[in-house]
């Protein structure tokens, strides 16, 4: 699915007259959530477009710190909170993001979007749902998450499968105990344990040989980093899942959010405009070519 | 004179001293005029007032990292190919401010703005957007690459799904007065393309150069209103088929050839060729084919902002994949390397630019082989990925 952004237009932050002028919002609420890690609660300062704006699960705002610049976030809330509030969950590592995490409350950001695919959640109603996951790469799937536990009956058996670097880096934890009483198995792992962890050790991929995975009936929805998602395409291959079911969230460098900056090119794809999240059959050629 | 009125799709001629007065009319009717200019021993694009400006009697002689003018001493103002700059620089500007936003300090005096630029509250920053209307280019000289390349650039820019309003409102004011090309280069190969050298429409008027006058093809309604006030005569069959002549002559003298037969698989199915190591060694990464290049679109946007981070300016800038910014995330760079930079420039431009725009990103102008400082040559480095994939 790709965005129409003139189609969009009334729902839409930004501007298609303007050039990559951003709509304002005010940050409302800063939810630290771990090392390095904080959530944005956005209001729109302009009434009518908080009416209006609109997002699916997946999809990404670019957010512009004043004198800065953008950078790609994806939505980390429900699509029908009932504040309305948008979050954005940032990972302080670039000089834009570095930059928001010295953002106070009152502090006025832009934010152009919603940009790019969704989860599919449509092709997931009847079926098993593995969602993998590790470190900063579990906040564009919680909107997923929300989706599927408003709706839980419409859904087969749901695993979450999520790592950190350590278990101080697992994000959302108060809300674990919440998404099992909703009916969905949530799995962790750390690359290195304290004295506080006593769950597993390991990769995410490794995750994988706790699930019983029905090839017939599973989708896999993942976003962390390269290597892990290289690892959840072997393990999801290898118990038989369709590669058209393996649904990956790329990231690459965003800029324009509209497919003619030409930054985010992935072979013939904008990963901002026909991506960021795509089955993997349409990967296949180019996602393991070194530096393609 | 004949009392006449030009039709579209009709030829005639023009002295050569009515194409100032076209070019006054164009102006005073608001456009500004932008040709063929010699400066800095060589052929730019800028603006020009009239016939004077143009560079009269010059040829170029260009090569691999090549480039000479040469005097002819002939009554020709279109004789040299291709000026070492494209078109994109007008209706995809190099540096294009977006918006400025200052921030505000308690207590601070505000600068009065003037009354029409719209300005907007964003908490403590106030923010002012770029206002100055779209320049209404008129350009002349323009050859049936360049129009291709403008056309692929359309592609681009004005998808149905979105657009550039930068590009959208210069290219829908814009004014094209072409030229069919009599003498190419030996870094040309328009004809591989399918681009040249003959106009197939797309401009208002086309000029055919000939010694003493120039046949002038009407391509639009606008062309023709402008064609109309000038004092143009119905040219003999003869003069027609010199001009026809002299047209089929350049398209027979290519310096270039480029096989598209099988583009672009060859390309894209072939990610992993030891060609790719070779070019590396060779290729500085320095991003000038990119910049001469009529079709390559990547764009950066920067804030440029002042010491005390009070003011910014956010501004649309020509990036490159040769840049080694240009694949930055956070998690580390995708293409570190020059090979995968490389390999990234010739396989989007001779390949998957198809599955994204339906073209061949290249159309056979081949700046990018005269301006490349070590002489890489695309067509070369094609051929030889064609061999190699062969043997």
């Amino acid at each position: 699915m790709t965005t129409n952004l003139i189609e969009m237009a009334p729902y839409y932050a930004g501007s298609t007259e303007r050039l990559l002028l951003p709509t304002w919002a005010e940050v409302v609420k800063i939810t630290p959530e771990a090392e390095g890690v904080s959530t944005f609660a956005l209001r729109f300062i302009d009434p009518e477009v908080q009416k209006h704006y609109r997002w699916l699960p997946g999809q990404f705002n670019m957010l512009y710190v004043p004198g800065y610049g953008e950078a790609a976030i994806s939505m980390s809330s429900d699509v029908e909170s009932s504040n309305g509030l948008v979050l954005h969950t940032i990972r302080h590592a670039g000089s834009v993001t570095r930059a928001a995490s010295r953002l106070k409350i009152g502090d006025v950001v832009g934010l152009r979007g919603p940009f790019g695919s969704a989860w599919p959640l449509k092709e997931m109603e009847g079926m098993d749902v593995v969602i993998a996951c590790g470190g900063i790469g579990l906040p564009p799937l919680r909107g997923a998450l929300y989706s599927i536990i408003r709706e839980r009956e419409k859904y087969g058996k749901i695993t979450l499968l999520y790592g950190a670097r350590t278990p101080k880096d697992l994000l959302y934890p108060n809300e674990y105990d919440d998404w099992v009483k909703a009916g969905i198995e949530v799995q962790s792992t750390v690359d290195r344990g304290d004295e506080t962890w006593d769950g597993r050790v390991g990769v995410v991929p490794m995750l994988f040989y706790h699930v019983r995975v029905d090839p017939h009936k599973s989708i896999v929805i993942a976003c962390g980093p390269e290597i892990m998602m290289r690892f959840v395409i072997y393990e999801s291959l290898a118990r038989r899942i369709p590669a058209e079911h393996i649904f990956l969230s790329l990231e690459r460098n965003m800029k324009c959010g509209q497919g003619f900056c030409g930054h985010c090119q992935m072979g013939p794809y904008f990963i901002c405009k026909d991506g960021p999240i795509f089955p993997f059959n349409k990967l296949g050629p180019y996602i393991n070519v070194e530096e393609y | 004179m004949i009392e006449m009125n030009p039709t579209i799709g009709s030829t005639v001629a023009l002295r050569k001293a009515e194409l100032d007065l076209l070019l006054a009319d164009l102006r005073s009717n608001g456009y500004l005029t932008v040709g063929p200019h010699q400066q800095d021993e060589s052929i730019l694009y800028q603006e020009i007032e009239g016939l004077q400006d143009l560079p009269r009697g010059f040829m170029s002689e260009q090569g691999p990292a090549s480039y000479r003018l040469i005097q002819t001493g002939r009554e020709r103002y279109f004789d040299f190919i291709p000026a070492a700059q494209s078109w994109k620089q007008f209706l995809f500007p190099p540096c294009h401010l977006l918006y400025s936003a200052h921030k505000e300090t308690p207590g601070e005096q505000i600068q009065e703005h003037a009354a029409d630029t719209r300005e907007i509250k964003a908490g403590k920053w106030s923010v002012k957007e770029n206002d100055s209307p779209a320049p209404r280019y008129a350009l002349v000289g323009v050859r049936a690459c360049e129009l291709a390349a403008i056309s692929v650039q359309d592609k681009v820019f004005l998808r149905p799904d979105y657009y550039d309003p930068i590009y959208r409102a210069r290219r829908e004011e814009l004014f094209i007065l072409a030229v069919n090309c009599l003498h190419p280069n030996a870094t040309c190969f328009c004809v591989s393309m399918g681009t040249g050298p003959r106009h197939q429409g797309g401009f208002d008027l086309c000029l055919t150069e000939l010694d003493d006058l120039f046949l002038v093809e009407v391509g639009s309604e606008l062309g023709r209103s402008f064609l109309a006030h000038r004092n143009f005569y119905l040219p003999s069959a003869f003069i027609q088929t010199a001009a026809n002549q002299a047209i089929g002559m350049a398209a027979s003298r290519m310096g270039r050839s480029l096989d598209t037969s099988d583009l672009p698989g060859l390309l894209i199915e072939n990610l992993n060729t030891e060609r790719w190591n070779q070019v590396a060694k060779r290729c500085l990464s320095c991003a000038n084919c990119t910049q001469v290049c009529p079709t390559c679109f990547c764009w950066d946007a920067a804030d440029q902002t002042d010491v005390l981070g009070k003011h910014t300016r956010r501004e649309r800038l020509w990036d490159s994949c040769f840049n080694p910014n240009y694949s930055y995330v956070v998690g580390g760079n995708t293409r570190p390397n020059i090979r995968s930079r490389y390999r990234q420039w010739l396989t989007h431009k001779l390949g998957q630019w198809k599955a994204q725009f339906g073209v061949l990103g290249c159309v056979g102008c081949g700046r990018c082989i005269t301006w490349c400082p070590v002489g890489i040559d695309l067509t070369e480095e094609v051929a030889a990925i064609r061999q190699e994939v062969k043997a």
